[in-house]
């Protein structure tokens, strides 16, 4: 496959398009609002998407302190509680997770573990975090709209979605979702196409495809994913708006509602949950698959190991990627869909399985006779494992056909998506944002602040999801304000006052971390070059944090791959990715 | 679902050979120094990368579309479309844009400034044609009682050709700048006009095959292989 | 340390609540007694995977944190307990699919024997319609829905003249019966949704989805909806009873058909079942 020089200098061809520098800022304004320099641009999706975060994670409060508690709050009306999770839902997956992975983590790390100077479209990625801005803009408008937000849950079924009895439905709520839903995918195929292209075209030499960090394997992934999935919730809100706004049946039947005969005829709500799932299947690969990347790193680094069966780990990354276009109708099996897709849907959700326990397996083993440093990137990493872990394990039982028909729209399946893709995702975030954080502003975050926040929020989130899998194992259904009914014990009551409080507990300490992050952009202790002795090529720069330009004269040139940690024989126990080392230490396959 | 799963098998068999041709069954803890097989990862040329990436975006919606449209044909209530005959000139006019295209590609790749200019001004013209033609089929089809609402076929035909014409719109604002910059010199023009003649032959193939299904000439197709086969 | 020990003691705290915790299923009340089997099987699969692995974890971050002088041991991969581990997975895997699938081919084959019924939900409340003397339901539409007839059934079609109809009450069903569960809804997507019988499916308006099921035990049984649709979604309840075969059917005896209501009336009403052949 590839061939091996023995001397640095001789015969390496040079890159076919001349290392320019990326574009200057001129002004205030091209510097500080419309930067094009991708980490700027990563900052300022990681700032929106938290902040826009926030108001997700206070929308849990209401919704837990409703659930815990109800009755007790007057304020929270059915409407407002239908209001608050479909908010609470869309914004975490979409504006937060998936814009946090990819627009955050991907802007900021991609060229630099790569060996680019920045992304291949500069412009268009300025232009991608401003749609986004737009798009999180519509959404907070629709809760001024008269008749406020969609309360039609994050899914949006129709036909009740653009309808009188669900709040937004007839109203603004409902379109300014789906515009903004619209304004996001725009923006985000903009910047997915940075991201790809710019790991197909731009890494630096040596950089081959299997010398890239597990992070870059994951986002790279996730964004070609986004691509093919995002436009199927695209033709799906399209669809929806001329549904609402033009009369049009693409979703609509013949149906009465209280009392009328309305207009609509012929349409199929399950098209709608086919190109809906289509998008949505992938898209918690698109939020699970970085997080898998880069939780690898944080092991490798945190261990000083390599990641165990790297190889192996690339396919994996690759096959879910693949698998997980083929499994989306498994949220679909009581939809009313022709049975026997049960069956190849039940099969192909327990085959992504495999790959997927693979990964957790070589995560331990990497653990396994490694050199464990308790860092809070680790801490947060093995939280990740327990919690994905679990969530995980759950999806196997939602992914059995028949035995997902007594626990669909129960507490089970909210109890199964918040372990795995809420609370273990969340944990990667904050691992990485701990691991990266020296790089971002050349200051450590404080540890001790560090170890209250993770205790609280692992234990914390552990105790909240875990025991509501068995509400939901009682026959306990989602997305109702009020839980009670003939055969629900009261104990069960109890159960959801103390989740509640579990809940609260773990918001408090979020808050916590926020101002660890405020405090230590200012006093934290400095930092020095690549604090953590990692290999990857980010921590290489020149300076840190990098200047614009990330490389100063020269881009780098890569010798060896992302993981030569504790090699036998080596001075130090790692080896810098751009480090040549001597010649004659140099091996080829033969 | 079946259009847009074989349009992702399609794009899932390119990636997973190219990835092979990379070298993912390499063991990289195995090979290290300096890597000088050609071409070199490091630095390679992007507008192709870009174009073909996005390409990929805009087919996946319209095979979605597709697909969306041939589930919906599925349920009993429909019927084919009454499709005013002005679609067929605006689909040679799309034809004709593109061979136009083509040439201006061949002629920049030439250095011949004038021929440039000269097909250039053809596509142009003739794409304006298409948007023109398309308008017309809107009121045509308005005036023959398949206005948007009236009808599912007629709800999906605005919908898709919408889409269409937004891309076409894109494409010629694109064309605009590339020709805008030509005046530099035929020679870098070159590429980006082969890029815009790339774009063009998809926004005719594309519309090709959303004609093909919308008129139900994909459907007879499929089922006539199926009997030959079965 | 910590970190080893608060791993152990998450394997502990699972494994406990699993056991001691009062929270579980509702006892069943269906012949579905097989998905609640293969949830079992579920829970030992996976709890063994949990509790394996996570110990397994523990024991890595106490055996080998970091001290002075540790090194880390260098093995790229291993392509043979790789392998190892991806066998053992598939295995375990197909443990859990294969009485999935059986299970779930029982669930979509309705039995022979099995009478129908049909479940009409709206927005917020269930109605109900069994079929009469004649065993068959009618046909029906949204578009026959008006005051008087507010499931929608054809007036014009004489199978539907002798349907049993219960608007916005309770049902009844027969002890051991295996029924056919027709479900329409008028308006969204509704879910109807039994606990103790464990099927459940969505409706979909525009068109008729089912299950089945054979009741084993007599007792009241709530009904909610499991499928958001609307404000009322949580609170569209109402009450399944399964009787006794003769209380069911004195029960059965005292509703009305849709010839007796203002609707049906025209339809001339078949008094025996022979009559009623086409």
């Amino acid at each position: 496959m590839s061939s091996v020089s023995e001397d640095p200098d001789s015969g390496i061809p040079p890159a076919e398009v001349p290392d320019l520098p990326p574009p200057h800022a001129h002004g205030w304004w091209s510097r500080w609002v419309f930067s094009q320099d991708a980490k700027y641009i990563a900052l300022q999706y990681s700032g929106t998407a938290i902040a826009i975060g926030m108001v997700a994670l206070v929308l849990s409060w209401l919704i837990r302190m409703q659930l815990g508690f109800p009755g007790v709050f007057d304020f929270i009306s059915a409407e407002a509680y239908y209001q608050f999770i479909t908010m609470h839902g869309m914004i975490m997956v979409v504006y937060l997770l998936t814009a946090i992975f990819l627009g955050g983590f991907g802007n900021y790390l991609i060229p630099l573990m790569v060996g680019a100077r920045d992304m291949v479209f500069p412009f268009v990625n300025m232009l991608s975090f401003w749609m986004y801005f737009a798009a999180v803009v519509v959404l907070v408008a629709s809760f001024f709209a008269p008749g406020g937000p969609t309360g039609a849950g994050w899914t949006l079924y129709p036909p009740q979605a653009i309808l009188s009895g669900t709040p937004g439905g007839t109203g603004w709520g409902i379109v300014l979702m789906l515009v903004s839903l619209i304004l996001f995918i725009i923006g985000f195929t903009m910047g997915g196409l940075n991201y790809a292209v710019t790991v197909l075209q731009a890494r630096t030499r040596g950089m081959t495809l299997m010398r890239m960090p597990l992070t870059v394997w994951g986002i790279f992934t996730a964004t070609v994913m986004a691509l093919l999935a995002f436009p199927a919730l695209f033709v799906a809100a399209v669809m929806m708006l001329f549904d609402r706004l033009l009369g049009t049946s693409f979703f609509m039947p013949a149906l009465v509602e209280m009392g009328q005969q309305l207009s609509y005829g012929g349409g199929s709500p399950i098209v709608f949950q086919h190109l809906f799932w289509f998008f949505g299947h992938p898209e918690v690969y698109i939020v699970a698959l970085p997080a898998f990347g880069i939780v690898s790193d944080l092991i490798a680094v945190h261990a000083r190991k390599n990641i165990f069966g790297y190889r192996m780990m690339v396919w994996a990354i690759v096959i879910i990627g693949a698998l997980s276009f083929i499994v989306w109708a498994h949220h679909m099996y009581v939809s009313g869909m022709h049975p026997y897709f049960g069956f190849f849907f039940a099969t192909t959700t327990l085959i992504i399985a495999v790959p997927t326990a693979l990964k957790v397996y070589n995560w331990i083993l990497t653990l396994w006779r490694g050199d464990i440093h308790l860092t809070l990137p680790m801490l947060f990493a093995l939280g990740f494992i327990v919690t994905f872990l679990n969530g995980g394990l759950t999806g196997l039982f939602l992914g059995n056909v028949v035995v997902d028909v007594p626990l669909s729209d129960t507490m089970f399946v909210v109890a199964h998506f918040h372990m795995v893709m809420g609370v273990a995702p969340i944990m990667v975030i904050f691992g990485a944002i701990y691991h990266w954080f020296p790089l971002i502003s050349g200051r450590m975050l404080s540890h001790r602040l560090g170890l209250i926040h993770f205790w609280v929020t692992f234990i914390g989130a552990y105790a909240i999801f875990f025991p509501m899998h068995y509400v939901g194992l009682v026959g306990v259904p989602r997305r109702y304000p009020d839980i009670s009914a003939s055969f629900v014990p009261d104990s069960v009551a109890t159960l959801n006052a103390f989740i509640s409080v579990a809940a609260l507990t773990v918001g408090a300490a979020q808050i916590l971390f926020l101002f660890n992050f405020a405090w230590s952009l200012r006093y934290g202790r400095k930092a020095e070059p690549n604090p953590w002795r990692a290999a990857s090529l980010e921590w290489q720069t020149p300076e840190m944090p990098p200047r614009h330009g990330n490389w100063g004269k020269e881009l780098p040139v890569v010798y060896r791959w992302a993981y030569e940690y504790s090699v036998p024989g080596a001075s130090r126990d790692f080896i810098a990715q751009d480090d040549p080392g001597h010649p004659a230490s140099w091996s080829h396959v033969p | 679902m079946s259009i847009v799963l074989g349009f992702v098998a399609l794009v899932a068999v390119v990636a997973l050979t190219w990835l092979w041709k990379q070298g993912v069954a390499d063991r990289p803890w195995l090979e290290t120094g300096a890597v000088t097989r050609i071409p070199s990862p490091g630095g390679q040329p992007t507008g192709r990368a870009g174009l073909g990436i996005f390409l990929i975006v805009a087919g996946g919606l319209f095979a979605l579309s597709g697909s969306a449209v041939s589930m919906r044909m599925g349920y009993a209530d429909w019927f084919e479309m009454r499709l005013p005959g002005v679609i067929w000139i605006g689909l040679a006019l799309l034809v004709l844009s593109s061979l136009a295209l083509q040439a201006a590609s061949f002629a920049a790749r030439r250095g011949d400034a004038r021929g440039l200019a000269r097909w250039l001004g053809a596509g142009t013209v003739a794409m304006t044609g298409f948007l023109m033609a398309q308008g017309l089929a809107w009121v045509r089809l308005a005036e023959s009682g398949q206005s948007l609402a009236a009808t599912p076929g007629a709800s999906f035909f605005y919908l898709i050709s919408g889409l269409h014409v937004l891309h076409v719109l894109g494409g010629l604002a694109a064309l605009a700048r590339v020709g805008a910059r030509q005046g530099r010199g035929p020679a870098e023009a070159a590429t980006a006009i082969g890029l815009c003649a790339i774009y063009w032959h998809f926004l005719l193939i594309v519309w090709i095959a959303m004609l093909a299904i919308l008129t139900g000439w994909a459907a007879d197709a499929a089922a006539l292989c199926r009997a030959i086969l079965s | 340390m910590i970190v080893a020990a608060s791993l152990v003691l998450i394997v502990l705290f699972s494994v406990g609540f699993h056991l001691f915790s009062p929270w579980w299923w509702t006892p069943i009340a269906s012949n579905w007694g097989y998905i609640d089997t293969t949830l079992v099987i579920t829970f030992w699969i996976t709890g063994a995977v949990f509790v394996a692995v996570v110990l397994f974890m523990a024991w890595c971050v106490f055996r080998y944190r970091h001290k002075p002088g540790r090194v880390a041991h260098y093995e790229p991969e291993s392509r043979k307990l790789e392998i190892w581990l991806i066998a053992l997975t598939a295995l375990g895997v197909a443990a859990m699919l294969a009485p999935g699938l059986v299970v779930w081919k029982r669930f979509i084959t309705v039995p022979d024997d099995a009478t129908e019924i049909e479940v009409v939900a709206q927005q917020w409340y269930w109605s109900y319609r069994l079929p009469g003397v004649d065993g068959r339901l009618g046909s029906s539409g949204t578009e026959w829905i008006d005051f008087d007839n507010p499931l929608g059934i054809n007036p014009h079609d004489r199978f539907g003249a002798d349907d049993v109809v219960i608007d916005s009450g309770d049902l009844h069903l027969p002890l051991g019966q295996p029924v056919r569960v027709n479900l329409r809804s008028v308006d969204v997507l509704h879910d109807f949704y039994v606990p103790e019988f464990r099927a459940k499916m969505d409706m979909v308006p525009g068109m008729v989805t089912y299950f089945w099921f054979t009741p084993t035990r007599t007792g009241e049984f709530e009904v909610l909806c499991a499928e958001l649709c609307g404000v009322g979604h949580g609170v569209m309840r109402g009450y399944v009873s399964i009787d006794e075969p003769e209380d069911f059917d004195s029960w059965l005896g005292e509703q009305v058909t849709f010839a007796g209501l203002p609707a049906g009336g025209a339809v001339r009403v078949a008094e025996t079942a022979e009559e009623s052949d086409p």
